[in-house]
């Protein structure tokens, strides 16, 4: 029913989405912790940054990640001293574009988690003499799981459905850079709707069953917490 | 209440502010390759006229799409000749309006000066980083471009070098910004007054790739507008034939 290529993209584009994810948590946690917690006066020039993917347009965006990771860019030069030659057309040039891309999915549930806790918890926990990691893993997780699980839903979620990023950035290789989105794309414009049509329906499809598994077992959880 | 006639009156005040004095307008979908000299035919048309042109640039497959599901296009420029074509075939145009507005010319580009002098030595070299083309899934210039490797017996030695654009904008891009060293584009693209604007390249001679003709249609719904028509005649004058070539097209 689907070709080759169709089946390629459909996995180039979970191992994207998944890549992206777990980046995305391991660096979205500390700066939603930094940003829940923080009095500083740079608290509101920070957020205001990673929020600001929200604003562009995702093809402006892919268009300055084009530029600043091109050989004359900031980021380009960088990776150039550092030996890996230029991002973008590569797969990991399509994760460290998608991680800027989906970052406010990803910071702001688990920022709103954190805050909701308050100080109280974590203050009782040092009384009873947790230190700072101990009280992030046995107090701040468990209570702001919802958060985390609403943030790898969303950050997942968001780089499967990204185009306009990729198809600046990606130049369309196969099992590289061509994933779903951009497949049902040039499905469409070579005017082979039916294969889009069928693409597009295993995409939402897929799409319907991760989130819905997610949420239930999200609301099961939140029971559990409540007994 | 005092609000709402407050609204009622800026908003009565936009609808008179409106554009009225043109005698009618032309709704034209244009091919993105095609976008420059369009502009000047229609700022041209407009003042020998005196009817307003509106322009939308865009991909051929999208406009193709949005055509056939009903947009407000009077005028129809694609890329290429498949589009116009299924159409007609549908029924969706003025019978026997298509004709070839222009016949587009392939480059090998280089946004660097001196990285390539006028002919095919570098790509044969194997020399550079990437090399981008037009997805010849979807665009005529990329179909031109594969027959140029193949003409050369260059396509598996550089095929691990490609990159795609999804057209021939996007891939002129991947040159410009440097992120590939040589790109298969249009000539419209580098090509201003008769002049190559920057860089370098291989103007690539026309026999070695098969005509890029883009075919123009009047659609269904300029079936009453004179000045869609007039367009179209437009295209085909002397005026609008030396525009089309000072941009690196020939015409029939």
């Amino acid at each position: 029913m689907l070709s080759a290529s169709d089946l390629e993209a459909i996995w180039l584009t979970f191992k994207v989405a998944t890549t992206v994810t777990v980046i995305l948590l391991l660096i979205g946690t500390p700066i939603a912790w930094w940003l829940a917690r923080t009095r500083s006066r740079l608290k509101g020039p920070i957020s205001a940054i990673v929020a600001l993917p929200l604003v562009l347009p995702p093809t402006v965006l892919g268009f300055y990640l084009l530029i600043a990771m091109g050989p004359n860019g900031f980021i380009g030069q960088l990776t150039q001293e550092l030996g890996i030659g230029t991002l973008p057309f590569t797969f990991w040039g399509l994760i460290v574009a998608s991680v800027f891309y989906s970052l406010p999915f990803v910071v702001q549930p688990i920022q709103n988690a954190i805050e909701a806790i308050g100080e109280r918890p974590l203050e009782v926990a040092a009384t009873l003499r947790a230190g700072s990691w101990d009280r992030f893993f046995t107090v701040v997780l468990p209570l702001a799981k919802p958060g985390f699980i609403t943030a790898a839903i969303l950050g997942f979620t968001h780089t499967v459905g990204e185009f306009g990023v990729v198809l600046m950035i990606g130049g369309n290789i196969p099992g590289q850079t061509r994933v779903v989105s951009v497949q049902i794309y040039d499905h469409v414009e070579a005017l082979e709707y039916d294969q889009a049509h069928k693409l597009a329906a295993i995409m939402i499809i897929f799409s319907f069953v991760v989130l819905l598994s997610l949420y239930s077992f999200q609301r099961k959880n939140t029971l559990w917490g409540a007994k | 209440m005092r609000l709402f006639n407050s609204l009622s009156i800026i908003l009565l005040s936009f609808l008179m502010l409106s554009p009225s004095s043109y005698a009618e307008e032309v709704h034209a979908a244009v091919a993105s390759n095609f976008t420059t000299p369009m502009k000047d035919i229609a700022k041209q048309y407009e003042e020998e006229s005196g009817n307003k042109v509106i322009l939308s640039f865009g991909s051929s497959g999208k406009f193709f799409a949005q055509i056939q599901n009903g947009a407000p296009f009077d005028v129809f420029l694609s890329a290429d000749q498949n589009k116009p074509d299924a159409l007609e075939k549908a029924g969706a145009i003025i019978p026997n309006s298509r004709f070839t507005y222009a016949i587009g010319a392939l480059a090998l580009w280089s946004s660097k000066a001196d990285f390539i002098d006028n002919n095919n030595a570098r790509l044969k070299s194997g020399d550079f980083n990437k090399l981008a083309l037009a997805n010849p899934k979807l665009a005529p210039y990329g179909v031109a471009a594969m027959e140029v490797l193949k003409g050369l017996g260059v396509t598996e030695k550089t095929r691990s070098k490609w990159v795609m654009g999804e057209n021939i904008s996007q891939t002129y891009q991947f040159v410009s910004t440097g992120n590939t060293d040589l790109g298969f584009v249009a000539l419209s693209q580098i090509m201003s007054k008769g002049h190559i604007k920057s860089g370098s390249s291989w103007i690539i001679p026309s026999d070695q790739y098969s005509p890029i003709r883009q075919d123009a249609v009047l659609l269904k719904k300029a079936e009453n507008s004179a000045a869609a028509k007039g367009l179209i005649d437009y295209l085909r004058s002397d005026t609008a034939r030396n525009i089309i070539h000072s941009y690196g097209y020939k015409t029939e």
